[in-house]
């Protein structure tokens, strides 16, 4: 069958049964739209910022095992997408996006909304394409979606200038792909599982240290079995939440910069650690020498080499899908006869109890005062634990992590590598979207809503009954915070005059708008906006403007170097 | 330490600058990068000479080898291995420097390419010492032009890099 290249991108969506496309039309892609325009199976939801197309996808493909799509235009277009492509690929995200460029004979000719889009997103793709010829849009297609799924997962770009769209030629869509240059490795080395076992069993202070490979490999009912199996304590990064149920006992929480003081505690005091697709990056272990001070022998589960001894030397790696990898740690612990050391072991739980014991996360209440705490633990309540969670980036991005215990995976969809703000709204359209009848709740803050709030209007066309949580404290608070602990309560530029109403301006794009003021009416509100099923419900909390997150490891300390209330200062 | 890692990378457009952009993203050295295809006409071989700790260089494989065009990686200054560098130098050859020119050529084993009234062109292969002795052993003030390749290796024996 003789197609253009638009009738072929189209075609190449529907087979690989692309639900939705996240996007915006512009001149470099108008015979695309003109293709999307003429079918139903591939349906289009148009943003109102190519941004928030991307993190819609992105969002999309977090609570799903699916890749998500965005469409955007040339030049701006590209330009506008970078923030979102390079917050999925810090995450791990697959995404392919499609990208409109001006005609191939203009290409490098400073045209109307041209820009070199593949070198622009080249540092932050996992690969990208331009096509060039029309009889390689359907193979490249196809090794998109390949590449954005398989091994680590990332966005991959394709970038298809407006006169290839025209071109004609046969199609067929290829079944099989190899590639010489690419084939991630997924079952882990025997050996090094035999050995890595070995040394779990001979632990007497063990602790699992589980990331988001857990979430994107769908490992998480392994890992609680493998868990289980060994009764060891698991600790999960920001990204890892919910790939362990966070009510189980042997969950001791969230580790790292704000993380809980047992995990802490018990990832530095550990003599074996398992680390689980997790990266030790600088917000989960602090100052990598200080982490080292402490003997320990650790075990790292990655299917990316490059991940693994890049910033905390280890001493079996296992290179490997974290799901396969568990799978045949299971295995073998079920078809061995040894078991851990459970006198250590008793031991080691007695000191994590006494850890707990500090109560980290308690705060101080107040009659007066809207705590933001208050607000997620209520939401909690109110939503049975069992939401889809989004949150932006900051204090209330924290406090989501610490206060919502998540059972599931997959619920909780926030930007922990690149730390995007207004990232929020964009994936709670992607979440609700993918889980039509499920309560999603975007946990946002004042400053964070409004780098993509015009989102609340695609929200209107496409009927998403988002409940939106503002934590509206007026000022940027992470950086507040940091002014104050760091910089001699000097707040400069972080506190935020001029704000809009926030329940008047979802009013004004057709939602409901909610100003909580009071304590007392925190719940009923929560309680109130989860019933209107149909409705975006903005609930704008007036919070406590001088909380702060606790407990907090400084930038550059080391782990167990917490300050865990304000009189600790 | 100094390495000289090979590879072999499909030869699409852009390939060279997904690795030294990951070489500048990452902050990792450089000191010489060549690239050409080989004699199958869909890859091209790389030869780069960078610098780092064994951590680095351990990063600098894996990330290499991370690149979705990269098929194959080997650090062939990890064992026995042969390097070479071309260089062409123009120097003035007038008077009596064009006789001492010739001579110090003939001593490194250079040969000259191209000879005018005033000047040669000195074509010189080695390692990158032997190149370096040879500048350092001329008279500074006579060197028109320099340009080395850069360079590229080869394991010895029957270590072969190759789909």
């Amino acid at each position: 069958m003789v197609l253009t290249g638009a009738e072929i991108v189209v075609r190449c969506l529907q087979e690989e049964k692309v639900e939705y496309v996240f996007g915006y039309p512009g001149g470099a892609v108008l015979f695309l739209y003109d293709e999307l325009f003429k079918q139903d199976q591939v349906r289009h939801v148009l943003v109102r910022h190519e941004q928030a197309a991307v993190h819609a996808a992105d969002g999309y493909a977090r609570c799903t095992d699916r890749v998500g799509v965005a469409l955007v235009t040339s030049g701006p277009g590209a330009t506008n997408a970078v923030t979102g492509i390079a917050t999925a690929y810090c995450d791990s995200i697959p995404l392919v996006i499609i990208s409109g460029q001006v005609p191939t004979a203009a290409i490098g000719q400073d045209a109307f909304q041209e820009v070199d889009t593949v070198g622009i997103t080249r540092p932050c793709v996992k690969h990208n394409y331009l096509v060039k010829d029309v009889r390689d849009i359907a193979s490249t297609i196809r090794k998109a979606f390949y590449l954005a799924a398989s091994g680590r997962p990332g966005p991959v770009l394709v970038d298809i200038p407006k006169d290839v769209c025209v071109q004609k030629c046969e199609f067929e869509y290829p079944r099989e792909i190899t590639m010489r240059s690419y084939n991630p490795v997924v079952k882990g080395h025997l050996g090094q599982i035999r050995k890595a076992l070995q040394l779990l069993l001979e632990a007497e202070r063990p602790m699992i240290y589980t990331g988001g490979g857990v979430i994107l490999s769908d490992a998480a009912e392994k890992l609680t079995k493998l868990a289980r199996l060994l009764g060891f304590p698991v600790t999960s990064t920001l990204m890892g939440l919910g790939g362990y149920p966070a009510s189980d006992r042997q969950f001791v929480g969230m580790l790292g910069m704000h993380g809980t003081y047992e995990a802490n505690m018990g990832m530095h005091y550990s003599d074996v650690l398992l680390a689980v697709g997790a990266r030790f990056d600088d917000r989960v272990i602090g100052d990598p020498a200080h982490f080292g001070q402490e003997p320990r022998k650790i075990i790292h589960i990655d299917i990316d080499p490059s991940s693994i001894s890049k910033r905390v030397k280890v001493d079996v790696p296992i290179v490997g899908n974290v799901a396969d990898v568990l799978d045949e740690l299971i295995r073998q612990v079920e078809s061995g006869s040894a078991r851990p050391k459970q006198e250590a072991l008793d031991t080691w739980w007695k000191q994590i109890d006494e850890w707990r014991r500090r109560e980290c996360l308690k705060y101080k209440n107040s009659d007066e005062i809207i705590k933001p705490q208050y607000v997620v633990e209520k939401l909690w309540e109110v939503t049975g634990g069992d939401a889809f969670v989004t949150s932006d980036v900051g204090q209330h991005q924290m406090w989501a992590a610490q206060y919502y215990k998540f059972e599931k995976p997959r619920r909780w969809l926030n930007s922990g590598g690149l730390g995007t703000m207004g990232v929020g709204l964009p994936y709670a359209m992607g979440a609700q979207l993918a889980h039509p009848g499920s309560p999603v709740a975007c946990i946002t803050g004042e400053a964070s809503i409004q780098m993509c709030i015009q989102e609340l209007s695609t929200c209107k066309q496409f009927r998403l009954p988002i409940k939106i949580v503002n934590l509206n404290n007026r000022y940027l608070g992470m950086v507040r915070q940091w002014q104050e602990l760091f910089h001699g309560g000097r707040y400069s530029e972080s506190y935020m005059d001029s704000l809009p109403d926030f329940a008047k301006l979802a009013e004004a794009y057709g939602h409901v708008g909610i100003r909580v003021d009071a304590p007392s009416d925190v719940e009923g509100a929560l309680q109130e906006a989860f019933k209107r099923k149909n409705e975006l419900v903005f609930l704008d909390f007036q919070v406590d403007q001088t909380e702060n997150v606790y407990p907090m490891v400084q930038g550059g300390k080391g782990l167990t170097e917490m300050i865990l209330s304000a009189e600790d200062l | 330490m100094r390495h000289v890692i090979s590879l072999l990378i499909e030869n699409e457009s852009g390939a060279l600058s997904r690795v030294s952009g990951l070489f500048s993203a990452r902050g990792y050295n450089i000191e010489s990068l060549t690239v050409a295809p080989t004699e199958d006409a869909s890859l091209s071989r790389m030869t780069i000479v960078t610098t780092g700790s064994d951590d680095i260089i351990e990063q600098i494989n894996k990330q290499l080898n991370k690149l979705v065009e990269v098929v194959k990686v080997v650090d062939i200054s990890e064992s026995a291995h042969i390097e070479r560098e071309l260089l062409l130098i123009k120097v003035r050859a007038t008077g009596k420097d064009r006789e001492e020119m010739k001579r110090m050529a003939d001593i490194f084993r250079g040969r000259i390419i191209d000879a005018t009234d005033t000047s040669y062109v000195i074509e010189m292969t080695g390692n990158q010492q032997k190149l370096d002795s040879f500048v350092a052993a001329i008279d500074r003030s006579l060197i028109l032009e320099t340009v080395r390749s850069g360079v590229v290796g080869v394991g010895r024996g029957e270590r072969v890099l190759k789909v």
